[in-house]
């Protein structure tokens, strides 16, 4: 099947606003005729439920959790773009979509990052409307704060805590809809197949977490928002079940896979500690707004501080070097998430890491607090040379801007980060791949959609901060609100569908298949060994840094493990219970499908950009190396059986607004 | 360390349910308390037995999905944190930890470790929102300027989790510190005033309804609660429920 975006004619600035003036609209007493599923409830389901719920359409919600206020969007920490230029700092919409084109290494569509750009001011008057508690300055506005990869400050944020409050706006919006019975949400409820009727989706498989039953749902058409697949690696930002299933379900049913190779490593996480752990933590990227990043000058210091026989703060400015700083100067700090990551990588690998492991740089915030603490002191009128009282004042400033960070961070590593520098290493945070779809956000299955960061449209290579959460509420509140009612339009005399189809029966059995040939295998091992075996041959071969030959290798040793995995699994309990075991059974033989779907798009980009960094392609001074001429496209892989034999397609990316060029933070 | 776990366990919801006794070794300091069970699980696993289960996701004091009462207290003696911030150095070689569900009537066990919480979605489901069209047709964010005071008390109160911790801490179950959190957040934004009287009477009411028991002005929830939602809110959701019973 040949790909059609389905962008829009005319000038980008204008694209989405004439689109909308052409749909198909649904009158609202149809409306209430047609049903929708929403499978997740993060921001971009969450977002959406309540919207389609709110225009007339009967919602059926589903989330693995047990309640829609836990998934995974209330981690996010640092904070939401838009483009309001309420700080006048030159701030637009062209500059977002400019900013996040390049920022994604010139690899995402650029009509959706104008559309992204042109909604994102009204995302935040929507949620001040619900009552999201966003920060404010002393004369009663909202605050701004700046993150990595642009020059003005246009990211609003709560605390370090953006995430959960605007989550926790899209869950009041919804349910307000479900007390008054226009969604029916469905929680601890895991959706593990699609349905498809004469070739469009018309329902889900999704099982009782609690009972084991499984349940038949149907609808005139399904959204996945089910978020982004890190979890792969094992050890990632990710919330313990964030899971690929949906999305590789749909795959397997004829949606194809964007991009699967391109995920964000983060470059301010804290390092692993040992082999028992089951995650990472990331330390939001607002803190290198004032926190500098830094290693020992000499490798001499880097031991004596690995050994326990030098502290961090025992050495002199001269002592340090400001890697970041020295590199990229106009930047610094700020510089965007693969630049910052891959120097922290490039420094350790030297041997100038700071913990036991030799995997860690500092974040220090010794010079903020004092500049901080002077600044006080000014306006407070006290002495600006007191350093009890500089440093005392510059520590509450810090406090209040991060301070449940630095308590996080204090309590998982024991040590207190307002005096001794924190300790940082990059690690998968988020995956730009995902689920192609076009300009509507529907999949390559008629009546399917995806968004959300469950698909691939708005992002490119290299996500910027703060415009993952911008992206899930755009697409959930204010576009596919739009383009699913030109497509369900067409359905308003289709009446119920039945759940009594033989495609829903067959994809029944096909799922119990499943779940009981897990329960019958009886192996010796552990579902999570196989989970940290695959996580460890993604880090190590389809990581921060890619070549060739680890790729090739990665993809037969994931085939393998995946072979042996189906023999040798042991999932106790069974299948009619709650059993936390068979869930994750499901969700890792998913992963070993992608996984090997993941190096093998990896081993065919034979380019670098953005978070996808090859070895053999980087400029002399270490910095990715992109291929214009052959790569910008986005790879979209179709399913054929095995993903070794999946089939690429290729949607050719064509800028006529942005100029391709080298990307440079210097 | 070499611990000695006392843990409840309980097939199901009709299931009685029994404290049964675990050992486990090498527990390191920088462990968390769920990887600590994690690994316990694995080992149980292995053996051929079934793994114990609980609820967790974010794992890093967020989601709310982590519960656990821990030697008697929710979230374990760790003052301001869930039970997957807690860490194993807050423990000793040789210790006996009891590891329990959060008990209350409202919160009915699942299975073992894991109950269900669904009646604080049912509390919010009766008002714990602001009535605002999702269209995106609303005033700019900045039309109405709100006191960075205000905005920051609100911001305080909207930081529960809806963990439970209160309630499960509470002698009488009350789940007066969550829902008073939400009625907080919304009081103390001119967006929320509008409706603010008819939201803190189905709140309540709602709350009442699901089985909670009544607040006796303890304070065990306070202390308890793992990100320090103040007593006061309390005192603001009684002042808004006089106020609307009067109306
Ligand atoms: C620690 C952290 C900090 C972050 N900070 C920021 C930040 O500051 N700014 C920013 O822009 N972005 C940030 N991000 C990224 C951002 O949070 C995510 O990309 C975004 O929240 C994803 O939202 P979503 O709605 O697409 O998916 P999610 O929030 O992941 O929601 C997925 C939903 O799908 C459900 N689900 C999944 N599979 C199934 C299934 N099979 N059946 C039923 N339900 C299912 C889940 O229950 C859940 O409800 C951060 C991420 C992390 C991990
Ligand atoms: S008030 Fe505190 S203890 Fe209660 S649910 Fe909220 S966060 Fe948990
Ligand atoms: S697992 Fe999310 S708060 Fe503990």
């Amino acid at each position: 099947m040949a790909l059609d975006s389905k962008i829009p004619e005319g000038p980008i600035a204008s694209k989405w606003t004439d689109y909308k003036n052409h749909i198909n609209l649904v009158n609202p007493a149809n409306k209430r005729n047609i049903d929708v599923i929403v499978v997740g409830t993060g921001l971009a389901g969450g977002s959406a439920a309540a919207t389609l719920a709110e225009l007339g359409y009967n919602v059926k919600a589903f989330c693995f959790q047990d309640s829609p206020r836990r998934a995974h969007s209330i981690a996010a920490q640092g904070g939401i773009n838009a483009a309001k230029n309420y700080q006048g700092d030159g701030d637009s919409t062209f500059r977002l979509f400019y900013d996040t084109v390049k920022g994604g290494d010139y690899r995402a569509r650029e009509a959706n990052v104008h559309r992204l750009a042109e909604v994102s001011a009204n995302i935040i008057d929507q949620c001040v409307a619900q009552g999201v508690p966003l920060a404010r300055e002393y004369g009663g506005l909202l605050d701004n704060r700046s993150f990595g990869g642009t020059l003005v400050s246009r990211t609003f944020y709560a605390k370090g805590q953006t995430g959960q409050q605007l989550l926790l706006g899209a869950y009041s919006a919804m349910n307000r809809q479900i007390g008054r019975g226009k969604i029916q949400m469905y929680n601890r409820h895991e959706m593990l197949d699609l349905v498809i009727v004469n070739g469009k989706a018309r329902g889900i498989i999704a099982r009782n977490l609690v009972t084991g039953e499984l349940e038949r749902h149907s609808a005139h058409a399904v959204v996945l928002g089910t978020g982004g697949y890190g979890n792969v690696f094992f050890l990632s930002t990710n919330a313990m079940g964030s899971n690929v299933t949906a999305a590789w379900k749909i795959h397997k049913k004829g949606a194809y896979f964007a991009n699967p190779c391109y995920t964000q490593i983060h470059p301010t996480c804290i390092p692993v500690s040992g082999d028992h752990q089951s995650k990472l933590t990331l330390m939001s990227e607002s803190l290198r707004n004032d926190g500098r990043i830094w290693v020992p000058k000499n490798l001499e210091d880097a031991k004596a501080i690995r050994e326990g026989r030098k502290k961090p703060t025992d050495l002199s400015e001269e002592e340090r070097d400001y890697y970041l700083e020295r590199r990229y100067p106009s930047f610094g700090n700020l510089v965007p998430r693969d630049v910052a990551s891959r120097a922290a990588k490039e420094r350790c690998d030297a041997g100038y890491g700071v913990n036991k492991t030799g995997e860690a740089v500092y974040l220090d915030f010794a010079s903020a607090i004092i500049r901080y603490g002077k600044e006080q002191a000014k306006i407070k009128g006290l002495n600006t040379e007191d350093e009890a009282l500089v440093k005392k004042l510059g520590t509450e400033v810090i406090e209040n801007k991060y301070g449940n960070l630095f308590q996080m961070y204090e309590k998982i590593v024991d040590e207190n980060p307002y005096v001794t520098p924190m300790m940082i290493y990059p690690a998968v945070h988020y995956t730009m791949g995902g689920i192609w779809v076009d300009y509507n956000l529907m999949t390559t299955i008629e009546g399917c959609y995806a968004i959300g960061e469950a698909n691939f449209s708005d992002h490119g290579a290299n996500r910027l901060g703060a415009s993952a959460l911008m992206q899930g509420l755009a697409d959930g509140y204010f576009v596919l609100p739009y383009t699913i009612g030109d497509y369900l339009a067409k359905d308003i005399r289709t009446g119920k569908i039945s759940t009594d189809l033989p495609e829903f029966e067959e994809a029944e059995n096909n799922v119990r298949a499943q779940l009981e040939r897990f329960i019958n295998n009886k192996g010796t091992h552990t579902v999570d060994h196989f989970h940290k075996r695959l996580g460890k041959i993604m880090w190590d071969k389809v990581g921060m840094a890619r070549n060739a030959q680890g790729l090739t290798e990665a993809i037969g040793e994931i085939a393998a493990l995946r072979e042996e995995f189906y023999r040798d699994v042991k999932v106790p309990g069974d299948m009619y219970s709650f059993n936390q075991e068979l869930e994750k059974a499901m969700r890792v033989a998913d992963f070993l499908e992608l996984g090997e779907l993941f190096a093998k798009d990896a081993l065919h980009r034979n380019e670098s950009c953005g978070g996808h960094f090859r070895e053999e392609y980087q400029t002399e001074e270490g910095e990715a190396q992109r291929d214009d001429e052959n790569f910008a496209y986005v790879a979209a892989w179709e399913y054929r059986g095995k993903p070794s034999e999946a089939v690429l397609h290729k949607e050719p990316l064509v800028f006529d607004n942005v100029k391709l060029v080298q990307r440079s933070y210097k | 360390m070499n611990l000695t776990l006392k843990i409840w366990r309980q097939k199901d919801a009709r299931d009685k349910g029994r404290m049964v006794d675990y050992k486990i070794s090498d527990v390191s300091g920088d462990m968390s308390f769920l990887e600590m069970l994690d690994v316990l699980n694995e080992d149980l696993n292995n053996k051929g037995e079934d793994p114990i289960a609980f609820d967790h996701d974010c794992r890093e004091g967020i989601c709310g999905m982590c519960s656990l009462f821990i030697n008697g207290e929710a979230h374990g003696p760790d003052r301001g944190v869930t039970t997957c911030q807690l860490h194993m150095r807050k423990f000793k070689d040789g210790d006996t930890i009891y590891i329990e569900p959060f008990r209350a009537k409202a919160f009915p066990v699942i299975k073992d470790l894991v109950v269900d919480r669904s009646s604080f979605d049912r509390i919010q489901q009766a008002g714990g929102f602001i009535s605002v069209n999702t269209s995106g047709n609303t005033i700019d964010a900045n039309a109405i300027p709100i006191k960075k005071h205000d905005a920051d008390r609100s911001f305080d109160a909207a930081t529960c989790i809806g963990c439970g911790a209160c309630v499960a801490s509470c002698k009488n179950a009350s789940a007066m510190l969550f829902v008073s959190a939400k009625v907080s957040q919304f009081a103390l934004l001119p967006q929320g005033k509008v409706e603010a009287t008819q939201r803190v009477l189905n709140m309540v009411n709602k709350m009442d309804e699901e089985g909670f028991g009544n607040c006796t002005n303890t304070g065990a929830c306070e202390v308890e609660c793992p990100k320090g939602i103040s007593l006061e809110n309390i005192a603001r959701m009684n002042r808004e429920y006089l106020f609307a019973s009067v109306k």
